[in-house]
């Protein structure tokens, strides 16, 4: 059974179609990458996977492990094995870092029937995948995303990734807003997360993450549709001749 | 001869105000001299003049307290050594750590002080407020004709002097417990004066808890005379019974280069009516103001302030966050003035109010009063629901939307209580947050 299938998937935002029946399949250890022009529904896809609720699911299916998902909230699909890593990761002013990263982790085990981690366990999982991600104890004790630069916030977000242990990653855009140092520390943290029992679906405008990432199947998305899919090397291809067959051809 | 009668309609409060009043004088006129007396007349020949304020009256004009307060309870009169006992073991809802203790029953101090690094005294008990001390009680209060202020001058029994002398601090906080307890209606009108001397520090933590289920009546006035060089962190906690009306005001006088920094978190109460009259006589001050406040049900809390920038060269900052559920509703006005002179100003004012529930209200009245040239005023006043997309990110990490809004809206209150610099008592008020929390699932 696919970790992931997603079959003639459509969605809407705000009673303006975007998703126009998109199928795809992901299998467990899998790594996509999904590319596309801006405005190809890339966003969309993430934020209909995790659940958010402007975004209105007009037909088609979303099964996760063979269950349908798409009557979950957002909270029970993360504790189901979804993560989404943000584009835009929010501020939470008057939140620890801390106590966001326990309430959240508890919070699934909660909903999945699995007793409270320990203190003890909890801080040393913590300092473990912090260390691995040069983020400093100082930062945990701020405020969530609050002041942080761009990179501080990305990594924050592969935190969350490495403590929560997910079944599906969905990184969108992960690459936006970084230098090149900043982005092999995020991409080395996600490499490291890398599992036979994981799988991951990298949303990048760019070639230039798939470089750190390297991903075992491509595909494009425009207009709302997988128009192609293929090896690594169509993201090189996508990167020597830019997206414009794929906007002519849709259009 | 038509029309004199028709301006003096009175509500049964009002009616009580003036015919209790001369028999209540002559029952105190044995305390407190001329100064007091001029004080207790002064206020009575407000009321009597101009009743209890309606909403028309602009300062009251989303808290009409003539209809709120349509009868005078009577004054609280069985004390008796079992009921100061019966106070003295209740603990109030903010768990106030290691601190001085000066209980007040029903209006009443009970305290029986040494001198612990400060002087207590009491007016009314004879006790001698020394010449400086004496010299703040009878002077003239630009407040004084407040409604509140004026119905606690024309009704005190007592007023209790705390000093802090020059370059001291108390070992611990000073802890004024205001305790109403009763199983009928009835009035309290606890006064304080607090004289921090030049260089001298002190943490107050004023509480106010009383007993649920009574429509007990509740008016404090609390004075601060803060020195040059001196330093005053002031917390102020809002447990009221669920019926009471609670009336309080604190005003405080700033000498130079003085930090005054006070923080009221509300909870408690049917209605609250919370005053601030703050003024900056000297130069080189600093004032931080803030409020947190969490209504449900039907309950109504007006957060009003006058900050007064006399002085040049001062800064001030009022910030204050209201949470409304139900059919709450949280009024806030704030008005800063800046004297001609008073050069160089720094005033901020920002109230922010999240809203749960469709029908609670939110209510802001910012004013600035500017008569200087050379300075930096503003304010800000938001009201709104919660962040749908903050609660979606907390959502996507695995917490359930009850517990994300409870993290949100625990994150708003925090903003204000962060400001409190004992950690124990910082914790402590973010506790009754959370208890407050709790109660909504």
């Amino acid at each position: 059974m696919p970790l992931l299938e997603i079959k003639n998937l459509q969605a809407s935002v705000e009673e303006r179609e975007i998703l126009k029946g998109l199928d795809l399949v992901v299998n467990k250890g899998e790594v996509h990458a999904i590319m596309g022009p801006n405005g190809s529904g890339k966003s969309t896809l993430a934020h209909v996977l995790s659940g958010k609720p402007d975004y209105e699911v007009t037909g088609g299916e979303v099964l996760l492990e063979g269950e349908d998902i798409l009557e979950l909230d957002p909270a029970e699909r993360a504790a189901k094995g979804i993560f989404l890593a943000f584009q835009y990761p929010m501020e939470i002013p008057g939140v620890a870092t801390m106590t966001f990263l326990r309430t959240a982790l508890n919070s699934q085990r909660k909903i999945r029937g699995e007793p409270e981690l320990s203190t003890p366990e909890f801080m040393r999982r913590v300092r473990d995948a912090a260390q691995k991600l040069n983020i400093d104890q100082d930062m945990l004790k701020r405020p969530v995303n609050v002041g942080f630069s761009g990179g501080e916030k990305k990594r924050n977000e592969i935190l969350q990734m490495a403590l929560l242990e997910p079944k599906l990653a969905v990184l969108d855009e992960t690459d936006s807003g970084l230098d090149i140092d900043a982005l092999k520390v995020v991409a080395d943290g996600v490499n490291r997360l890398r599992s036979p029992e994981r799988a991951m679906i990298v949303i990048t405008h760019y070639q230039r993450l798939l470089n750190h990432i390297v991903p075992d199947v491509v595909h494009v998305l425009s207009k709302g549709r997988i128009v192609r899919t293929g090896g690594k090397e169509l993201a090189l291809e996508l990167e020597a001749k830019g997206y414009a067959d794929y906007q002519e051809e849709a259009a | 001869m038509a029309t004199a009668e028709l301006a003096v309609v009175r509500t049964p409060a009002e009616e009580a105000i003036v015919e209790r009043y001369p028999a209540f004088r002559a029952r105190q006129q044995h305390w407190g001299g001329a100064a007091v007396e001029r004080l207790r007349e002064q206020g009575f020949a407000a009321l009597k003049t101009r009743g209890l304020p309606n909403r028309r009256v602009e300062e009251w004009k989303y808290t009409d307290l003539k209809a709120l307060m349509p009868q005078l309870a009577e004054r609280f009169d069985g004390f008796s050594q079992g009921l100061v006992e019966r106070a003295a073991a209740l603990r109030p809802h903010l768990a106030v750590g290691d601190a001085t203790r000066i209980l007040f029953v029903n209006g009443c101090s009970a305290a029986t002080l040494r001198e612990q690094g400060f002087v207590y005294g009491s007016v009314a008990h004879g006790d001698d407020p020394r010449p400086q001390t004496a010299a703040v009680i009878s002077r003239e209060r630009d407040y004084a004709d407040n409604a509140a202020v004026a119905l606690n001058s024309a009704f005190m029994d007592d007023w209790v002097f705390l000093r802090i002398p020059a370059g001291t601090k108390p070992d611990k906080p000073l802890h004024l417990e205001f305790r109403e307890i009763g199983d009928k209606p009835f009035a309290t009108y606890p006064r304080v004066l607090i004289v921090v001397e030049d260089g001298a520090s002190a943490t107050v933590i004023e509480t106010h808890d009383g007993s649920d289920g009574v429509a007990y009546q509740t008016n404090s006035l609390i004075e601060f005379e803060i020195g040059n060089g001196a330093r005053v962190e002031h917390v102020a906690m809002n447990a009221a019974g669920d019926k009471a009306l609670a009336l309080s005001t604190v005003a405080a006088r700033l000498g130079r280069d003085a930090r005054f920094a006070t923080l009221t978190v509300t909870v408690g109460a049917a209605v609250s009516r919370q005053q601030l009259f703050l003024a900056f006589q000297g130069e080189g001050s600093e004032a931080q103001v803030r409020g947190a406040t969490m209504l449900r049900d039907k309950q109504h809390c007006d957060s009003t302030l006058v900050i007064n920038h006399a002085a040049p060269h001062c800064l001030s900052r009022e910030t204050f966050k209201t949470v409304l559920d139900d059919e709450a509703r949280g009024v806030f006005q704030g008005k800063i003035i800046v004297a001609p002179g008073a050069q160089k100003t720094d005033g901020k004012m920002a109230a922010h109010t999240l809203l749960l529930s469709d029908a609670a209200e939110a209510n802001a009245k910012p004013e600035l009063e500017i008569f200087a040239d050379d300075v930096v005023c503003g304010h800000g006043a938001t009201a709104g629901a919660l962040d749908d997309n903050l609660k979606f990110y907390l959502m996507a990490r695995g917490i359930p939307e009850k517990d994300a809004e409870a993290l949100l809206i625990e994150s708003f209150v925090a903003e204000g209580v962060d400001s409190v610099e004992d950690e124990t008592l910082r914790e402590a008020l973010m506790d009754v947050a959370r208890g407050w929390l709790k109660a909504r699932e």
